[in-house]
């Protein structure tokens, strides 16, 4: 196998490539001036420095967006995580009747189409007064986040030795004594691991976004980078900047755990 | 242990810890679902309260069948499930054999991989929009250099739009359609291959006769679950063309919504809904079957 690795490498090598020219174009473009962003021929060296941010955190309010975007996407992790560790753990430790049941009954709710949501759950949302409010976004974000976070956690609590809780129930803890004092503290990378794919979800999502934030001042960065809108052009450099600082937290989240990623990932996909 | 806490203890808090998030999943996802079919059985006009909201039966998908443009947006959708699951799952397939291989930095590589499955679909989306600019984008300089003349409006021209379209999907997600395909290429025996090296199967053979028939599970379940995924399509379809040129992009998905919130037509934009959480609900069936086994063997695991 040694000896023909090249050609291998070689496909990785293209497909390292195409996963990461597009988007390097982008964030190459948001350093540009903004007379060389729609140079043709392209200019291949950026001289604009922060140009492009400066104005598209002046012209677009770029912060505003990253501030909606982490209270909605940072409250939908905490909200999420914590309904789903109590369902994962009676899910993989408690005497539960239907348990697959339960278990597929989540599975089809993340495949619900968004569009078949939205009519009930905006007249839900506006007779409750939530639209346009990050709660109101929220909701949603936790309803279709719950069933991969159960699935990645339920998983993991499976996992984890069963001897360990037992010694904590002999030792007069309770179920819930074990479950807050030895599962919990074991559970950090089972969590951890479901909490950065909550997070990209909801730090990510347009459609619901779209629907029930029409305010300027509440929208999370996918709407603002959707609707950025220029007098008489397309403001591409602000965009690529505003799209940029969208992206390199999600990279870097990427880079550091991609271990961890993948392997929730396939939790919720194939493991069962 | 059942001394302690008695069997009877134990199922209420089970039933305790599972309450709250059962609670949120009935009331926001499969109320909705029943909602909505009620909701497509009136005629409900957002712009006109006047009108109520009145009992019509099945007059809703009666329109639903009749109509050119949703017969139109549903074979676009078709097409675009059709064309772009197959594209993922074959390039996934193909990325996955290569990820599976080891090699120095295999690490940073399935990281780069990961990174267009991370971005943002709206990033995604307006920066396709860019690169394909019909005056100052990247692909036409690729295509055609300086020749300006010849230059394309890649998504205000009907023939390309929808290409555009799923281009940019396939560049998103065919790493997800991979890394379902390396989690099954991870499970067979290394050993195998030894063997069947040793028997003389050629690197074409063993790939025929062992890789592909044991990792087919791991590749039904990508295309399963890239299809429904498809289905679903919005973010894309909203940035980089609004369901245009004439209607060449406009998915189920997207002329349910613009149905429903742009012209106020709750009741035909719900049967829309209905329609196509039909269609993804029969492709998850599928996928239910597919891993049902795994499911029930959790239960006893």
């Amino acid at each position: 196998m040694k000896r023909r690795a090249w050609p291998w490498a070689l496909a990785a090598g293209a497909i390292c490539a195409l996963s990461l020219a597009p988007f390097a174009w982008l964030v190459l473009t948001s350093f540009k001036s903004a007379g060389q962003v729609t140079a043709i021929p392209p200019v291949l060296w950026p001289g604009g420095g922060l140009e492009l941010y400066r104005s598209a955190l002046s012209r677009f309010g770029l912060m505003h967006f990253v501030l909606n975007s982490l209270l909605v996407a940072g409250g939908t992790t905490v909200i999420s995580l914590t309904l789903g560790t109590g369902a994962a753990y009676a899910l993989a430790r408690l005497d539960l009747p239907g348990r697959p049941w339960l278990m597929g009954a989540l599975l089809l709710v993340s495949m619900f189409p968004q569009i078949s949501l939205a009519g009930p759950i905006w007249r839900m949302l506006q007779s409750a007064g939530l639209l346009n409010t990050h709660l109101g976004l929220i909701i949603p974000y936790v309803t279709l986040t719950l069933p991969l976070a159960v699935w990645i956690l339920t998983s993991y609590f499976s996992e984890l030795p069963r001897e360990l809780e037992e010694a904590a129930l002999l030792d007069g803890c309770g179920r819930l004594g074990a479950l807050v004092r030895v599962v919990l503290p074991l559970a950090g990378p089972g969590m951890f691991t479901a909490a950065i794919l909550v997070f990209i979800y909801a730090w990510n999502e347009f459609f619901f976004a779209l629907l029930i934030m029409t305010r300027r001042s509440v929208q999370t960065l996918p709407v603002g980078i959707a609707l950025f809108q220029g007098q008489y052009t397309m403001p591409w450099g602000e965009i690529a900047a505003a799209s940029t600082v969208a992206t390199v937290p999600l990279v870097l989240l990427v880079f550091l755990f991609q271990r961890r990623i993948v392997s929730g990932l396939s939790a919720g996909a194939i493991k069962g | 242990m059942a001394a302690l806490a008695g069997p009877r203890g134990e199922r209420l808090l089970a039933w305790g810890l599972l309450l709250p998030c059962l609670a949120v999943v009935c009331a926001f996802a499969f109320w909705p679902i029943v909602y909505s079919v009620v909701l497509s059985l009136h005629r409900i006009v957002l712009s006109l309260p006047g009108l109520g909201a009145p009992f019509v039966g099945l007059e809703n998908y009666a329109r639903l069948l009749s109509e050119p443009g949703a017969r139109h947006s549903a074979g676009i959708t078709l097409a675009f499930v059709g064309a772009s699951t197959l594209l993922e799952v074959s390039l996934g397939t193909l990325m996955a054999l290569a990820l599976d291989k080891s090699f120095r930095g295999r690490g940073l590589v399935r990281a780069a991989v990961l990174v267009p499955w991370a971005i943002p679909t709206v990033v995604a989306s307006q920066m396709w929009r860019f690169i394909l600019n019909d005056r100052y984008g990247l692909m036409n300089w690729l295509v055609f250099g300086g020749d300006v003349g010849s230059y394309q409006a890649w998504l205000a021209s009907p023939g390309w739009a929808l290409g555009a379209v799923i281009l940019a999907d396939v560049w998103k997600t065919s790493a997800f359609a991979a890394l379902i395909v390396l989690a099954g290429l991870q499970t067979i025996p290394r050993d195998l291959y030894e063997a069947a090296a040793l028997d003389g199967a050629g690197p074409w053979q063993r790939f025929r006769h062992l890789t592909l028939p044991l990792v087919l599970p791991a590749l039904a379940v990508a295309l399963v679950f890239r299809t429904m995924d498809a289905f679903r399509v919005f973010d894309l379809v909203y940035v980089m063309t609004q369901g245009g040129p004439a209607n060449a992009t406009n998915v189920l998905q997207f002329y349910g919504y613009k149905k429903m919130f742009a012209e106020g037509f709750m009741g035909y934009g719900s049967a829309v809904s209905v329609l196509v959480f039909v269609m993804v609900l029969a492709v998850s069936l599928i996928y239910l079957k597919l891993v049902g086994r795994r499911l029930l063997r959790g239960e006893t695991a």
